[in-house]
């Protein structure tokens, strides 16, 4: 059968697709699920926190907010020396500035710090975008599991937060 | 049924009436069927959904309605009677060509010996106003897209005009009511069912006027006036507000009427063969509004697929190639109707 | 100043006395200043230019007299930020380069910095790299083949393009976390391990990628049109693109068969995997469409191979908390989707760079614009600048 001119095949491309359904997903009305390591939000877990300071410095955008003070507690043992525990007081994130990188996650030696793929928190003021640590505490809800790897990774581990 | 008896008075205001109504409900009609919707599930997308309730068929009402509340902008050196009369020109020429169209045995505004010539004579006037609007502009952009409008407007007027003299050959008559009426109550090889659509016999000049229709309208392949991606809206540029919406009306308005055009002509007009009388006033605007759509949407349709050929190719396409068919089609026409 | 300096060497035919003629030759000076060009400002904010690029172009009619290139309109200072930032905030950074293929903005850099470390990522998480690498070489090549379409004329090609590319950024994000910036790179191998189900979900996606270019082989290659609105546009004769350092698929087009992948310094597997780099004689646009679409194939068909091939193992070698990259300097290039890209690292034993060098591929192709507009038509300037695929970020930096 002799090839047809690419002007007539180019119009049975665009009948076919004509004919088969659409492709838009109708946000807000249907929404679609990110993947579970979608980089959304990111969550604080404040037990963990020992105000270290890490992520603040390490942050590209010094977007991270964090104050603390030390308070003493009493002694293990009798006769022990007084422990000081770091407690926090401040711990901000500003999400007007933050790029969504993840070295703050991922320099935390205490596990404090969790990526979620919550993506609906836009507000109408920027100001509001700064997240303070009881809504940070708040999205630890949305962290999902971690979930296992693909085979042949190394045996025993599961993802990263 | 009685035909009805109206009196000159009331005749002459729906007369008028339809002529002013038909061309905006038909930009409408066909903006939001072939622009808003065709267009979209062409690209794996929806279109506009919300609007209305019902797969957004209020858009292109509100689109008008947004635009007729726009601050009327013009720019600071444009010339501002020209910069002004531009768009009502263009979109004139387009009221102007419906009042011509048969839409029944009885239901045409004005039933001219002379139909189509008129119709193509004063379908031909948006040059003049495409010409205003770019050179009122004061811009290079707007500038650039007149002059090539210009050029390929009045290049292809003539592949228009000679498929539309193969039709009139064998119709024997300018009259668009007496074409309809020969297709209605012809034959093709004896057999009158169907009647004898000229697009049978005629199919070179139906492909001739396709393709010189689609560039009277500034449609891709043949959009290089309005390049969207170079010239963003050519001579168009600098228009906002309520003039942008009659350009809006006068594309899509002339677009339904070279569709009616071409229905007429070639498929048939309001025609089925053996409806006459007063049914045939009742069933014909649909009929003839079914077959419209039908040649608008293979004139979308290429417009949605195909790139744009370059200035110099689109005159090439028309002096060299389109011209020599139509005059041979002309001669083919004219022996076969003399011998046969 | 006018290019045509023919009154100029007109006047040597002349053997006149030159005092009788000087009304004559004030009337040429004034016809040399009324010459009619029509100053044309294409941008910055014009769709055909992808970003913010300014094109001043001098028309006689429609056709170019001389077309000169406005860019920075975009720098960021990336060369100076990375001076002031730690290693694994500058991999962060440098995904913004070229915004389109961000994964393999990191590799040349990760590669250097592990080369002045004298570590060497393990083999799967090379493997992984190699897979991101021609995956996001297939998200910016659908890209393109879509949008040159659209430049062209032709509405419909924009929409497959974006439409096909979202099963690979959607691959992207369930491995790494970001659909543009994945930020997946760390120096000794790989943030994480891949998620359970995707090299299945890898495999299916690129029958999706084959089936997009024998669409865009369909509808746009074998389109009449596009072959009349691109053939013979734009010409870049072999040795002048290789004198203005164009590079990618630009060169390969005009027949020079130059892959950094196969003939450069070895990087990732590529030397273990079975490719062929395809080159087109013509050098016009046609020829560059025609490249870059089967070069679309053939990296699906190394991702193929790839994930036949991939090797159990951990994903990241053992580097120090805080990475301090000893003393020295290197130079690192990749074959980038856009072309070539190369680092220069200078690093004086800090936990962050010294000085980075940053060759975007981009800044060269766009050098050889003044040459290559000359005499050509407008609508050709915008078929020129689609095919030869230059994205903004790359050239401001």
């Amino acid at each position: 059968m002799p090839k047809l001119p690419g002007l007539i095949g180019g119009l049975g491309i665009t009948l076919k697709t004509m004919l088969k359904p659409a492709v838009t997903v109708q946000y807000p009305h249907e929404k679609e699920t990110p993947a579970p390591r979608a980089r959304g939000v990111i969550a604080l877990k404040e037990e963990n926190c020992t105000a270290c300071m890490l992520c603040a410095r390490q942050c590209p955008d010094w977007c991270i907010y964090i104050e603390g003070h030390k308070e003493q507690r009493p002694p293990r043992r009798e006769g022990g020396r007084e422990r000081s525990v770091s407690l926090l007081d401040r711990f901000d994130i500003d999400y007007s500035l933050c790029m969504y990188c993840g070295i703050c996650v991922d320099v935390c030696p205490f596990d404090a710090l969790f990526w979620s793929p919550e993506y609906e928190y836009s507000e109408n003021r920027i100001g509001d975008l700064l997240h303070d640590k009881q809504k940070l505490g708040e999205w630890m809800a949305t962290v999902p599991e971690r979930e296992p790897l693909e085979i042949g990774a190394e045996p025993g581990k599961t993802a990263k937060k | 049924m009685v035909a009805l008896e109206i009196g000159w008075g009331t005749t002459l205001a729906i007369k008028t009436l339809v002529v002013v109504m038909v061309i905006p409900l038909g930009a409408l009609i066909l903006g939001y069927t072939f622009l808003l919707k065709m267009m979209s599930h062409m690209q794996s997308r929806l279109g506009p959904m919300d609007p209305g309730g019902f797969h957004g068929w209020f858009q292109l009402v509100g689109d008008g309605i947004k635009f007729l509340q726009k601050e009327d902008i013009m720019p600071a050196d444009a010339d501002k009677k020209v910069f002004a009369m531009a768009p009502v020109v263009v979109v004139l020429s387009t009221f102007l060509v419906f009042a011509v169209i048969p839409m029944g045995p009885d239901l045409v505004v004005v039933n001219l010996d002379v139909g189509i010539f008129y119709a193509l004579a004063v379908s031909s006037l948006s040059v003049i106003g495409i010409l205003m609007a770019g050179w009122s502009s004061a811009n290079k952009f707007a500038l650039l897209g007149a002059l090539r409008a210009a050029a390929q407007l009045i290049a292809y007027e003539l592949p228009l005009l000679l498929a539309v003299i193969g039709v009139a050959i064998q119709a024997g008559t300018l009259n668009l009511q007496d074409i309809v009426l020969a297709q209605q109550n012809g034959g093709i090889f004896g057999w009158d069912v169907i009647g004898n659509p000229y697009i049978l016999t005629q199919f070179v000049g139906f492909g001739l006027f396709m393709i010189a229709a689609q560039a009277e309208l500034s449609q891709t392949p043949f959009d290089m006036p309005v390049a969207e991606s170079e010239l963003v809206s050519g001579y168009m540029v600098e228009y906002t507000g309520f003039r942008f919406l009659f350009f809006f009306i006068g594309e899509f308005g002339t677009a339904f009427a070279f569709a009616a055009i071409a229905a007429t002509l070639f498929l048939g007009g309001w025609a089925i063969p053996g409806v006459t009388g007063d049914l045939a006033n009742i069933l014909g605007p649909l009929v003839l509004f079914a077959k419209l759509m039908a040649v608008a949407f293979l004139m979308f349709w290429v417009r949605f697929t195909y790139p744009r050929l370059r200035e110099d190719q689109l005159q090439a396409l028309a002096w060299k190639v389109l011209i020599p068919i139509g005059l041979v089609n002309i001669l083919v026409t004219g022996i076969l109707k003399v011998t046969l | 100043m006018s290019t045509t300096d023919t009154t100029a060497s007109g006047a040597s035919d002349f053997a006149i006395d030159p005092a009788s003629m000087r009304h004559l030759a004030e009337a040429r000076v004034n016809v040399e200043l009324d010459t009619g060009d029509m100053v044309l400002n294409l941008g910055p904010q014009h769709p055909a230019t992808h970003g913010t690029f300014r094109l001043v172009v001098r028309l006689d009619g429609e056709r170019v007299i001389s077309a000169d290139p406005v860019i920075g309109y975009m720098h960021r200072g990336y060369e100076k930020i990375t001076e002031f930032r730690t290693y694994p905030q500058v991999t962060t950074l440098i995904n913004r380069i070229d915004w389109l293929s961000s994964f393999a903005n990191e590799v040349p850099f990760v590669a250097a910095a592990e080369k002045l470390m004298d570590v060497e990522a393990p083999p799967r998480a090379q493997y992984i790299r190699t897979i991101l690498t021609e995956l996001s070489r297939i998200a910016t090549f659908l890209l393109f083949l879509g949008e040159m379409g659209l430049q062209v004329g032709a509405l419909t090609p924009a929409f497959y393009g974006f439409r096909d590319r979202e099963h690979i950024l959607n691959l992207i994000e369930s491995a790494t976390g970001g659909r543009f910036h994945p930020n997946f790179n760390r120096i000794g191998g790989l943030k994480d391990d891949l998620p359970w189900g995707w090299l299945a979900e890898c495999r299916s996606t690129m029958q999706i990628v084959f089936d997009a270019c024998d669409t865009f082989e369909n509808l746009v290659l074998g389109n009449e049109i596009f072959a009349a609105r691109c053939k013979g546009i734009g010409i870049i004769p072999p040795e002048l693109g290789a004198a203005y350092g164009v590079s990618g698929s630009n060169l390969r087009a005009s027949g020079v068969d130059w892959d950094l992948r196969r003939d450069g310094d070895p990087y990732l597997v590529y030397s273990e995997l079975d490719f062929k780099v395809w080159t087109h004689s013509d050098g016009d646009s046609f020829a560059r469409y025609w490249v870059r679409l089967q070069e679309t194939r053939e990296s699906a068909r190394m991702v193929l191979q790839c994930l036949d091939a991939i090797p159990a193992g951990p994903i990241m070698t053992k580097v120090p908390l805080i990475i301090k990259v000893p003393k020295g300097e290197i130079w690192v290039e990749t074959e980038n989707p856009l072309g070539q890209m190369g680092y220069y690292v200078v690093s004086k034993g800090g936990t962050g760079p010294f000085r980075v060098k940053i060759r975007s591929a981009s800044f060269s192709n766009v050098s050889i614009l003044p040459w290559l507009l000359q005499g050509v038509y407008v609508p050709d300037v915008i078929t020129i600048l689609a095919s030869l695929y230059f994205i903004l970020g790359d050239i401001d930096r």
